[in-house]
């Protein structure tokens, strides 16, 4: 279907979950992500799925866990307290390696902090999250149509690599209205088969399928890591997605995501205008990160500048990516605040003149 | 002076081949030496739950959910397919999966420390939403695979190792009755209370699941719960014997047995 | 009325000695080795040939260890043995 639909990034996320093939879903209120909630609550049903409210993030994560390893397409969505309760079954469900999709509006934390939007959670989200070794593929949508785009996007993954992708977006991109255009996407043609592991039920023609992160033999617990590990590493190797503009003839590259990304943007260009060289890397995929195209361009530009909507948390995967090479700058603002153009541009100005000082 | 040891020696039976086999392990029950202390009820609740598979013929269509505890390895011994939950969570894992495939039998087999303390509240949301779904509550009154802590069902009084003087219920509170307490939720279809320590409440305790297995398959109505009243010996410092006699003397008169809410008769 | 005939035969290796076979049967019937099997654990060992195949031994057994067997009601109405090739029985009664 190609025709555009004025709506809001919530419900673009809903709507696109069930047009590609969504069967389970189980959440609970919180603000700002409801209207995910309440949109499934209205069509999930009559569309070929199920709807149900948990009684906490805590047991919709676990209703997460069994309906996606019965083998169907299943998500929760939640906002930034709720996916702190949600990550015993996060970590349970990486390790059983069982496909889904988590959606996590952020607000503003720590706490019960506030309900504007965030990226407060980017540690949680790219560094696991819950209790040990593992990994989601993180997917940071910076509009409305990218909201939809990556339930796709993020359902392949899942299936293709047995884990939980997370959609890591924030309060303002669920509540705004924008255009969307949903693609044609063939669910059944998408369709993975699940039947070597999924608990459907014991046919005497195979033997059992058991869903389980426990393996009480340090070795064996070992092998699983490591396959994990492997697991990860593909994924950095394949699946690293990120946006870049105006790289070529910059001195500054901004290295922005999500909603901040948007806001960067404008700071890029009022700063060309202002004669400075500014151009940006908008990471798509969060985990896996785009190091290599940071780790080049430290070899052809001044500075980096990472601007986030927290204390800087991403900061340091690009100051690891970067390795030294050049100085990676920071602004940030916190608690629900989001930065103005200007701000970024004042910072831009800061540092174009300090190195032209050093010099 | 000691006795000198006679070893007894097993009686043959030359007409073997001609005597029906009246009683024989089910054969869904995977054979492999179960992982649980000599006397343990667990192992024979294992057995009805398969008993119970095998005799309604839905080996192909039933899925489990085994819980954190003692019995953590349960799909080690069913030859069905499994989901091990988090403790706590083998509910709400359940729901999960009886709302994507509501043609499969499902059912949890959970302990008190996980369907009484840690997951009472799925426990009791997933009652109240009348999921149409098996639990299988094994109480035994003991934090057992831990060894041996107070348990939100350990009776008052009662030495465990974080109840060294016994349970005090002014600062440790009561034991509680969860199938009394579930019973008067309207999703709650079937509520039982069982126990596995001798024949005749075995023989009990089969028809029960039987019936609750049943009722899911029916689809008529809610939640089926059978809890299980079973001896921790291990956990109590009790000798297998001992503990089955505690059973009667001590843990019946608070955890009574029988049927505790029966579906409406039609 | 006659005695009921029954009998068990019990997979000692797996038998873990709890004695809850041996207190629950009605005929005193079984008794516990005083060797013990590869695991350690003394077993379940039928010592009087009173057994009478009620499954009281077995439903209590948390090891599923015993099978039991009791005299049928009918007599076989043959018995074949020695069969060296393919044979056909029409059963009409």
């Amino acid at each position: 279907m190609s025709e555009k639909l004025l709506m809001k990034g919530n419900e673009a996320l809903a709507e696109a979950a069930i047009r590609a093939g969504l069967k389970g879903y189980f959440g609970y209120p919180i603000t700002p992500q409801s209207e995910l909630l309440e949109y499934l609550s209205h069509h999930l049903n009559n569309r070929g799925g199920s709807f149900l409210q948990a009684e906490s993030e805590l047991a919709a994560i676990n209703m997460v866990y069994g309906a996606a390893g019965a083998g169907v397409r299943t998500m929760t969505s939640t906002s930034s307290p709720g996916y702190s309760l949600m990550q015993e079954g996060v970590s349970y469900i990486a390790c059983a390696e069982i496909p889904c999709l988590l959606v996590n509006v952020v607000r503003g934390g720590p706490g019960l902090g506030t309900i504007q939007p965030s990226q407060g959670d980017y540690f949680q989200a790219v560094k696991g999250g819950g209790h040990g070794d593992y990994k989601l593929i993180v997917l940071a949508p910076d509009s409305v149509q990218e909201m939809a785009d990556f339930v796709y996007l993020g359902f392949d993954l899942a299936d293709k690599y047995l884990m939980p992708v997370l959609i890591l977006t924030d309060g303002a991109l669920g509540q705004m209205m924008e255009p969307v255009t949903f693609p044609d996407y063939d669910v059944e043609k998408n369709k993975v088969d699940h039947s070597s592991w999924a608990t459907t039920g014991k046919l005497t023609s195979r033997s059992q399928n058991v869903i389980t992160s426990l393996h009480i033999e340090a070795e064996k617990m070992e092998d699983i890591n490591i396959h994990l590990q492997k697991k990860y590493k593909t994924i950095q190797e394949n699946e690293v997605r990120y946006e870049a503009i105006n790289t070529e003839e910059a001195d500054i590259i901004i290295v922005a995501f999500g909603l901040v990304a948007r806001v960067a943007h404008k700071a890029m260009e009022n700063a060309n205008k202002k004669g400075l060289k500014v151009g940006m890397i908008r990471p798509i995929t969060l985990f896996p990160f785009p190091t290599e195209i940071l780790l080049t361009l430290s070899e052809k530009v001044d500075q980096f500048l990472v601007v986030e909507m927290n204390a800087g948390q991403m900061v340091e995967d690009v100051r690891l990516a970067v390795n030294g090479k050049i100085p990676v700058d920071f602004y940030g603002r916190m608690g629900g605040v989001i930065p103005q153009p200007s701000e970024i541009v004042d910072k831009l100005i800061q540092m174009d003149s300090s190195k032209t000082h050093s010099k | 002076m000691t006795e000198p040891l006679i070893e007894p020696q097993h009686i043959q039976c030359e007409n073997l081949d001609q005597m029906d086999q009246v009683w024989t392990r089910p054969e869904t029950l995977i054979d492999r030496k179960l992982h649980y202390c000599p006397g343990c009820g667990h192992s024979v609740a294992h057995r009805l739950i398969m008993e119970t598979i095998d005799e309604l013929n839905i080996q192909e269509t039933t899925i489990g959910v085994a819980p954190v505890g003692c019995s953590v390895f349960a799909y080690h011994y069913m030859d069905i397919d499994m989901q091990e939950a988090a403790h706590g969570r083998a509910t709400a894992v359940a729901t999960g999966i009886k709302r994507v495939l509501p043609d499969r039998i499902v059912f949890t087999y959970q302990g008190d420390g996980d369907l009484a303390a840690i997951g009472t509240a799925e426990t009791i949301h997933t009652i109240n939403r009348g999921e149409n779904i098996v639990i299988i509550f094994v109480n035994n009154g003991i934090y057992g695979m831990t060894g041996g802590q107070m348990a939100p069902t350990t009776l008052p009084g009662f030495v465990t190792s974080t109840s060294p003087n016994g349970r005090d219920t002014h600062t440790m509170g009561y034991p509680l009755k969860m199938a009394e307490m579930i019973s008067v939720l309207p999703g709650a279809y079937y509520v039982t209370r069982q126990a596995v320590h001798s024949a005749k409440s075995v023989r009990k305790a089969k028809k029960a699941t039987l019936k609750a297995f049943q009722y899911q398959m029916d689809g008529k109505g809610g939640t089926s719960f059978v809890e299980i009243v079973s001896n921790c010996p291990s956990g109590w410092k009790m000798t297998p014997v001992e503990s089955n006699q505690y059973l009667d003397d001590e843990i019946f008169d608070f955890y009574t047995l029988g049927d505790i809410k029966l579906p409406p008769k039609e | 009325m006659a005695k009921i005939k029954g009998h068990v035969t019990i997979r000692t290796e797996n038998c873990k000695g709890c004695d809850l076979c041996v207190h629950e049967c009605p005929q005193d019937s079984l008794q516990l080795s005083t060797a013990l099997n590869t695991s350690g654990y003394p077993y379940a060992v039928l010592v009087n040939d009173t057994c009478t195949g009620c499954t009281n031994c077995a439903l209590v057994c948390p090891e599923a260890v015993i099978t039991v067997f009791r005299e049928g009601k009918k007599k076989p109405i043959a018995i074949l043995s020695h069969v060296t090739e393919n044979i056909t029985v029409d059963i009409t009664s």
